[in-house]
């Protein structure tokens, strides 16, 4: 048995777990037609969104799924005007910072209040915690006032700040380091190796199931993050996906395809992220639903 | 570096980790605890943000208190809660349920209900207004009309809109929610189940006696996260109805979205803080509801 499937959380192995095979029979095959058809119902809005990106204007109130002579035209369109490309490249770049930054400092905290006996721990871990109760909504209007005041408005650093850290990631880690052996931090420190050297070669390693749940939550939300990008930023160069997307569907009006292809484009990659890593991020939703 | 070399292990262990905590704690004080502070101080205040901050005691909270709009907008949100809770609780516990008891191709019909959790609100709020457009336009009223039945109008109703609304904001929670139920449902023992089955008990006693009453944690859990993102709401309602927002006379809007246009269109920050120190009571409210209702046993 290697470390990893010791200190693995038991609540992500429930997947795994097979279950006896029952025998077929007529109720099992209604259960099974009745889920799929509300399993293809749930997806429909997201097919209507991908197909009627690939229709012609003439053709988008038709309620057929299947485009008749499919096009890339709107895409070309969308794309050539040269914002969405931009909105893309900012929300990329935003998500990408804010998901590294986190997975630094969360388990940076989370492994100091899991491993280390300090005055004030207990202050800092209460501290932290209360912010969770704390909602995005009260804060943006000082976050504002303060972006304001030093210039971090329309920026990406203005953007950014207010996820930089978060209670919740912390949290996560701290519940992870505790399945890492006290043992193995004593024996890393008999060894010659400083407390950063520690957490980073020997502590990190053991909780990168744990680091993968997060960076997933936390790029998400970062990408589909609407309200405060929408209050800081104010030029449409600045602009995230969904903020620009907001704009944009009001300024194209009727014109629901290029409406849908700019939903398409803000959508497909984290669909195409979750199809290649679906059982892993079902895994990291749940681990991170039960212990977060 | 003589100095540190002297000290204990212990004390070392101190140093070490108030220099990893340094950057964190400023972080939190600066980002978190000083703004929570501003924003209940600026509550109590009347400020346009251009002119001068003056104090006004409880001024904000008791206009708040006289304001119809605040209770209409009072009201959405409790709907939004008071609906939408209870409706994807029983939709993904039934889903759940039944996935769990399949095996065939079950790997893709998790997929199926889980895709939705992965997508923008922004971007389903546009699919889904589409879809709510009048005849010729909208996916919904043409499949009706290719029934013969009439058009419903969704958006443009004072009565239909909110629910037109809270649809997206559950199909988009459900997977989510099945997922997180499926993992607990597998994990209650199979001993439970055996020992049910050598009893002969039925399946409805095997799932109101077993089942849900472990299920607790799980359906508490789903309740307050569920009940949290409804209260939260404005992504789908502000880009559903931005040519209106809020909807036909305020029919859907939510806290928030009164909160983002007193604070960011009628610059009446005072009255905006006043409006979230609200909204994060009510949330705390029901965070301790659920800390209370989990030690209970």
């Amino acid at each position: 048995m290697t470390v990893t499937d010791i200190i693995r959380p038991s609540s992500a192995d429930v997947f795994d777990k097979k279950r006896p095979k029952k025998p077929r029979n007529m109720g099992q095959i209604i259960r099974w037609l009745v889920l799929f058809t509300g399993g293809v119902l749930m997806v429909m809005p997201i097919a209507y969104m991908i197909s009627t990106s690939l229709k012609w204007p003439h053709e988008v109130y038709n309620v057929n799924l299947i485009p008749v002579e499919p096009t890339v035209d709107n895409y070309t369109y969308v794309l050539e005007d040269g914002r969405f490309y931009m909105w893309f490249i900012n929300s990329g770049i935003i998500a990408t910072i804010t998901t590294i930054s986190n997975l630094f400092f969360d388990s940076l905290v989370g492994y100091t209040l899991c491993k280390f006996r300090f005055p004030g721990r207990t202050i800092v871990f209460i501290a932290i915690l209360s912010t969770l109760m704390i909602p995005t909504e009260m804060l943006v209007i000082p976050w504002y006032l303060m972006s304001q005041q030093f210039g971090w408005l329309d920026s990406y650093w203005g953007i950014m700040f207010p996820g930089l850290m978060t209670g919740f990631g912390t949290f996560l880690m701290k519940q992870f380091f505790e399945s890492v052996p006290d043992d193995f931090i004593e024996a890393a420190r008999i060894d010659g190796l400083n407390e950063l050297q520690i957490w980073w070669t020997v502590a990190m390693p053991l909780v990168r199931p744990a680091l993968a749940a997060l960076a997933i939550f936390v790029f998400l939300g970062n990408w589909t993050a609407f309200l405060w990008p929408l209050i800081v930023t104010n030029s449409t160069d600045m602009y995230t996906i969904p903020v620009g997307l907001s704009g944009f569907g009001d300024e194209a009006d009727v014109a629901w395809e290029l409406i849908m292809t700019g939903a398409a484009i803000s959508t497909i990659p984290t669909l195409i992220v979750f199809l290649i890593f679906q059982r892993f991020i079902i895994r990291g939703v749940v681990m991170a639903g039960l212990k977060g | 570096m003589r100095l540190y070399r002297n000290l204990r292990i212990k004390q070392k262990q101190i140093v070490w980790a108030w220099a990893f905590l340094a950057v964190p704690v400023l972080f939190y004080v600066v980002i978190r605890f000083y703004p929570t502070g501003n924003a209940i101080i600026i509550s109590f205040q009347d400020w346009n943000l251009l002119g001068a901050r003056t104090w006004t005691g409880l001024d904000n909270y008791i206009t708040l208190w006289n304001d119809p709009v605040f209770w209409k907008v009072f009201k959405n949100t409790f709907a939004y809660l008071l609906i939408g809770t209870p409706v994807s609780l029983v939709l993904s516990f039934i889903i759940a349920y039944h996935l769990d008891k399949l095996r065939f191709l079950h790997g893709f019909l998790r997929l199926l209900y889980f895709l939705p959790f992965m997508t923008s609100a922004v971007a389903m709020a546009w699919v889904w207004r589409w879809f709510y457009q009048a005849v010729p336009i909208g996916l919904f009223n043409n499949i009706l009309a290719s029934f013969g039945i009439a058009q419903i109008e969704f958006l443009n109703s004072t009565t239909n809109s909110l629910p037109a609304v809270l649809a997206p904001a559950i199909w988009a929670g459900l997977g989510f929610q099945v997922i997180i139920f499926m993992a607990g449902i597998r994990a209650i023992p199979t001993s439970y189940y055996e020992a049910a089955r050598i009893d002969g008990v039925g399946w409805w006693t095997i799932l109101t006696q077993i089942t849900i009453p472990l299920l607790r944690p799980t359906i508490v859990f789903i309740v307050v996260f569920s009940s949290i993102g409804f209260l939260r709401i404005f992504d789908l309602v502000f880009n559903m109805t931005t040519n209106n927002p809020g909807g036909p006379l305020n029919a859907t809007k939510p806290l928030v979205l009164m909160i983002y246009d007193t604070a960011f269109n009628g610059f009446n920050m005072g009255y905006a803080a006043a409006q979230t120190v609200v909204l994060f009571t009510i949330l705390l409210v029901v965070s301790l509801l659920q800390l209370f209702l989990l030690r209970s046993k």
